[in-house]
Parts: structure tokens; C-alpha cells; sequence
């Protein structure tokens, strides 16, 4: 009997949710607008919304073929399938370019697109919908003046019921909270001005924080660490297995140059993040920078970083690959010299040789680290194509082994494979 | 510790310290000068050479990773003793200036056209990026890149 009305009360749930979901689905579409129906834009609010769509890496995913700025194509692979990025030019057929402020507005607070269909949720509407009007305002000025790009974007691919986007009404019953941000009382100005941007245009958790089996972030554990394309991006609230905890002023230095001494360099996508930062309003970077240093409760500064162990300890299981890490590897991670013209660490100091899974460890030895053009910043070739995926395996399993006092990893030579094969 | 390197379609045994970066052994073992030491840390090019066809930094390749893939130099390029066709182009451009990035250039550039025999102006820039020139001869590269193409 109890079998019977636990069944009966989740067909009641599904059947309130779907009639719920088709009258929430349909959207009316906002009217076109005429290039010049457009505003006119000052500088204030043109450079005011040039930072926030830095802070927001908005040219991250919505980069075009060839690195043309906002005109979009780029393929996201999620859980679901690949979602392709849109065209946010001012285009008229293949941009926003029809766009008016209140079609913008709606985008990017409650995820709906000028025509009214649903928006999926890779893009962050989840976060955005914190943003306040003015700095959206700012955003769509700067937007509606970049140069305008006909670029269409090729269709999603995504499988059945998830490419039916009515369904995304029902997501947004059970996983979306629309709304600005109230400020904390107590905290400071900054430290407010920081938990507006991280949780708001910077969706910092996006990456950060786990998701559900429905690509929902799990709001019972904000910031315990998610998945970004494959890449593990480690937990920004207290994590253990950091030899010291960020404090806010070396957070402001890693997030604004991509590069730390004590901890090293943004790879993988967080590499893109920290290139756009170092374009956001500095005061901004640090507040940022102040909030997260904050989420974490752990106490500062202690150094517990192992040192190296010598190799000669390790040369019985290890002894094919010790030359090969001398070589290669200590050519610039030299624990003697210190940091070279690579600005490569000391692996004693990496979080990703002590992060629990090798997802990192081998990413960056397979793809390396490349400063954006005119960047600068660190720099660490490719191994993938040098190394074979034994090889490879091995040096992962050698720098855990002598760079931290963990127990070596299990998941090597799965992540070497799926990282080869370019999957998440 | 003795070492069999397949280079240039001959076989080699090299008696070398197995960290050796096989640069140093293209160079003062085997006399293969294409191939130039430049930064020594995988960041300009100068050392390239092609392992099983792929571009690779020779001067952070330690002879102990090659194993039985097979080293491609830009002697290596040589078609009966002769440039070939790529080779040709780099010399009828005049894209040497110092020359010293050149042999990398050759190198990287037939890679590309190996899996793209027409590439636009845009794939040659974004394909070649990772070499470094720094005597500023980038023009004459990319016009003999595009002859090899034509």
C-alpha cells in the first residue's frame, strides 16, 4: 500500500509540474527593433560595460570561428550534447541586432530569448539574473556596439526530450530562482560588491559548484568543487588538500595575470577566465577576490607544502620515467633554480598534483598552458604529442608520488584515455 | 646506456645519458644542424622536428621518450639531395633573414600542408603561431608558405 501512494504521489508531482511547465513554457515574443531604434551610447557606459562583460566572459563561450569577438559558434559539450554559443552581434538576422533593452533584459534574467523560447541553461541565467539594471544596461550598450558579425551559428545537438526547449520551463520550476541579490548586513561594501559579481555575472559556480543529474548546481553544496570540459575545478570553499589557503591579496594577483608564485597558473578554462579579468575594473577584481577568499573558513597562510622527495627513493617503481621527467619536466620545474622564464612552480606548490583525481595533472601535461597573445604569462608546451599515453600516465603518477604525501591515484591511465579522446 | 634512434629513415645507436635531449643528439652526435637550440625550454621553435610525422620540440625530447617513432629533420626533407618543394619556396622568397627560426618554420609549415594543401592566410597565421622569428622576416614566411601552396 505505502508502495502504491509513494508511486501516486510522484505521478501527481510529474503531472503538476508538466501542466505547470506548458503554461509557464509559452513566452510571448518582444517586438523587433530597427538598428536605429538603438541608443546612443556614452563612453562611461561603453568602458562600464566592456568590464562587466569581461567579469561576465561573455567572448568566452560566445567567441566566433576564427576569434571574431561575440560572433558565437562555439561548441560547448555538456552532459546533454554539444550546445553551440549564439551570435551576440548586433546582426540583424544572425545577432541580437533586433534586440530591444527588454528583450536583452529578459535574457538575462529569466533566460528567454527575444522570440520567448527558452534558453538553455549553459547559458548562466542561473547567475545573471542577479544582475542589477543598470550594469545590464551598461552590458547591452556595449553589446549593440560591436561591430556586427553575419555569422549563423550551426543548430544544437542534443537528444530527445532535451531538444525540445518547452521542457525547460519545468527545469526552471524546479531549479531556478529568479531575482537580484539582497546585501548582507555586517559584511562590507566590497565584500558585497564581491558576492554580487561571483554569484551574479561572474557565475563563478557554474564551474565550481557540483551539479544534479538534471545540469542543476546542487545549492546544498555551493562551491564543493564541480567540472568544467573535462577539467576539475577544485572547490573554492575549504579544501584540504591545499598546502595553504588563497588569501584575498594573492587571489587579486592570480585572478587579474593568471599567475601566482605560491600557486601557479590558471590552465585549462580557468585560463580564459583570469585573460578576461585582467580586462575587468581592478576594484572589481578585488572584491572579488575578498568574497572568495572569504568563502573558505580554513585559516590562512600555513605552508604545508610536502617537499620534494628525492628521486633516487623512488627510482625502483619509477625508473623509466625519472629520465624522462628530467628532460622534460625539471628543464623548467627546477626545485633548485626556482621560477624561469616559464614561470613554472615548483611542483611542491601545485594543486593539481594534490586534488583527489588526476583530471588536471594529465590536462595540462597532454595541452600545456598558452598565454593568450599579447598576454604573457605562463607558459608550458604540449606533451601530447611527444609523450605516448604510457608515458604520459607515468609522469602523472611519478609527480604525485614525489611532489605530495598522498596516496597515488587510481584514475590515471581512465583520465589519460578520455583526455586523449578530448571528452568530458 | 645505448639508444636506437630512427632518424631520417636510418637507424642510429646513441650511447648517451637517457635524459639527453634528443637535440643535443641530432646536433653533436649525428651532425644534423637543421635543427638549432634556441630557448631550450619548448617555447620558440627553433628546435622542431617531426616524430611519426608530428611537430615536436626537439630540445625538451629526451631521447628516452622516442622509443621506435621515427625522427624527421629538415635534412630530412631533402628529396634526392635536392630542397623540395617547400624547401624551395622558403629559398626562392628569401625568407631566411638571420635564418635562425628557419629550419623550425620549414618544419611546422609542412605540417600544416601535409592536411591542408590550400590554407588561408588565417590557418597559416594561427597554425604557425607557436614559432618564434624574432628578426621580423614573418612576410616572406607567410608569401613562402603560400608559394609551397599555390
Amino acid at each position: 500500500m505505502r508502495l502504491r501512494r509513494i508511486l501516486f504521489a510522484a505521478v501527481a508531482v510529474f503531472v503538476i509540474l508538466a501542466l505547470g511547465g506548458l503554461a509557464w513554457a509559452w513566452m510571448p515574443a518582444i517586438a523587433p527593433i530597427s538598428a536605429n531604434e538603438r541608443p546612443s551610447v556614452d563612453e562611461q557606459t561603453y568602458r562600464r560595460g566592456a568590464e562587466l562583460a569581461a567579469i561576465g566572459d561573455c567572448d568566452d563561450c560566445h567567441v566566433g570561428d576564427s576569434g571574431k569577438a561575440y560572433a558565437g559558434g562555439r561548441p560547448i559539450p555538456t552532459p546533454f550534447g554539444t550546445i553551440y554559443s549564439s551570435n551576440i552581434t548586433p546582426d540583424m538576422e544572425t545577432g541580437i541586432g533586433s534586440w530591444s533593452e527588454t528583450a536583452f533584459q529578459r535574457a538575462i534574467r529569466d533566460g528567454v530569448d527575444r522570440e520567448g523560447r527558452h534558453l538553455y541553461p549553459a547559458f548562466p541565467y542561473d547567475h545573471f539574473t542577479k544582475t542589477t539594471n543598470d550594469d545590464i544596461h551598461a552590458l547591452y550598450a556595449f553589446l549593440m556596439s560591436q561591430p556586427a558579425v553575419r555569422n549563423t551559428v550551426p543548430g544544437n545537438k542534443l537528444a530527445f526530450p532535451i531538444n525540445f526547449r518547452p521542457i525547460l520551463a519545468g527545469w526552471k520550476i524546479l531549479f531556478f530562482r529568479e531575482g537580484p541579490l539582497g546585501k548582507e548586513d555586517g559584511k562590507s561594501e566590497e565584500w558585497n560588491r564581491g558576492r554580487y559579481l561571483v554569484e551574479g555575472l561572474g557565475h563563478c559556480g557554474s564551474c565550481h559548484t557540483p551539479r544534479n543529474i538534471f545540469g542543476a548546481e546542487e545549492q546544498s553544496s555551493p562551491y564543493q568543487g564541480g567540472v568544467a570540459e573535462g577539467w576539475d575545478a577544485p572547490p573554492l570553499g575549504s579544501n584540504p588538500i591545499l598546502h595553504r589557503k588563497w588569501t584575498a591579496d594573492e587571489l587579486t594577483e592570480y585572478l587579474s595575470t593568471g599567475w601566482h608564485p605560491l600557486h601557479g597558473a590558471a590552465a585549462g578554462p580557468m585560463a580564459g577566465v583570469t585573460y578576461n579579468l585582467a580586462a575587468a575594473a581592478p576594484r572589481d577584481v578585488r572584491a572579488i577576490a575578498v568574497y572568495t577568499a572569504d568563502l573558505s573558513a580554513q585559516s590562512g597562510g600555513a605552508d604545508k607544502a610536502a617537499a620534494p622527495k628525492d628521486a633516487k627513493q623512488l627510482a625502483g617503481a619509477f625508473s623509466e620515467i625519472i629520465p624522462i621527467f628530467t628532460g622534460a619536466c625539471a628543464k623548467c620545474h627546477d626545485d633548485k633554480i626556482g621560477v624561469g622564464p616559464s614561470r613554472a612552480i615548483s611542483l611542491s606548490l601545485s594543486s593539481a598534483i594534490r586534488e583527489p583525481g588526476s583530471a588536471n595533472t594529465v590536462r595540462v601535461i597532454l595541452e600545456g598552458i598558452h598565454p593568450q597573445p599579447g598576454f604573457g604569462g605562463a607558459y608550458m608546451p604540449a606533451f601530447g604529442s611527444m609523450f605516448t599515453d604510457q608515458q604520459i600516465a607515468s609522469l602523472a603518477e611519478y609527480v604525485r608520488a614525489r611532489y605530495s604525501d598522498l596516496p597515488q591515484w587510481t584514475d590515471v591511465r581512465e583520465e589519460v584515455a578520455r583526455a586523449r579522446q578530448g571528452g568530458s | 646506456m645505448t639508444i636506437t634512434l630512427q632518424v631520417n629513415g636510418d637507424s642510429h645507436d646513441i650511447d648517451a645519458d637517457p635524459s639527453t635531449p634528443l637535440l643535443y643528439v641530432l646536433r653533436n652526435e649525428l651532425a644534423l644542424h637543421g635543427p638549432r637550440f634556441g630557448c631550450g625550454l619548448g617555447q620558440c621553435g627553433a628546435c622542431l622536428v617531426h616524430l611519426d610525422g608530428r611537430a615536436t620540440f626537439s630540445c625538451i625530447l629526451p631521447i628516452a621518450a622516442v622509443g621506435a617513432r621515427k625522427i624527421t629533420t629538415l635534412e630530412g626533407l631533402l628529396e634526392n639531395g635536392k630542397p623540395n618543394k617547400l624547401q624551395q619556396a622558403f629559398i626562392d622568397e628569401q625568407a631566411a633573414q638571420c635564418g635562425y627560426c628557419i629550419s623550425g618554420m620549414v618544419m611546422r609549415a609542412e605540417t600544416l600542408l601535409r592536411v591542408n594543401p590550400h590554407p588561408t592566410d588565417d590557418e597559416i597565421r594561427r597554425h604557425m603561431r607557436p614559432n618564434l622569428c624574432r628578426c621580423g622576416t614573418h612576410a616572406a614566411i607567410m608569401r613562402a608558405i603560400k608559394r609551397a601552396a599555390a
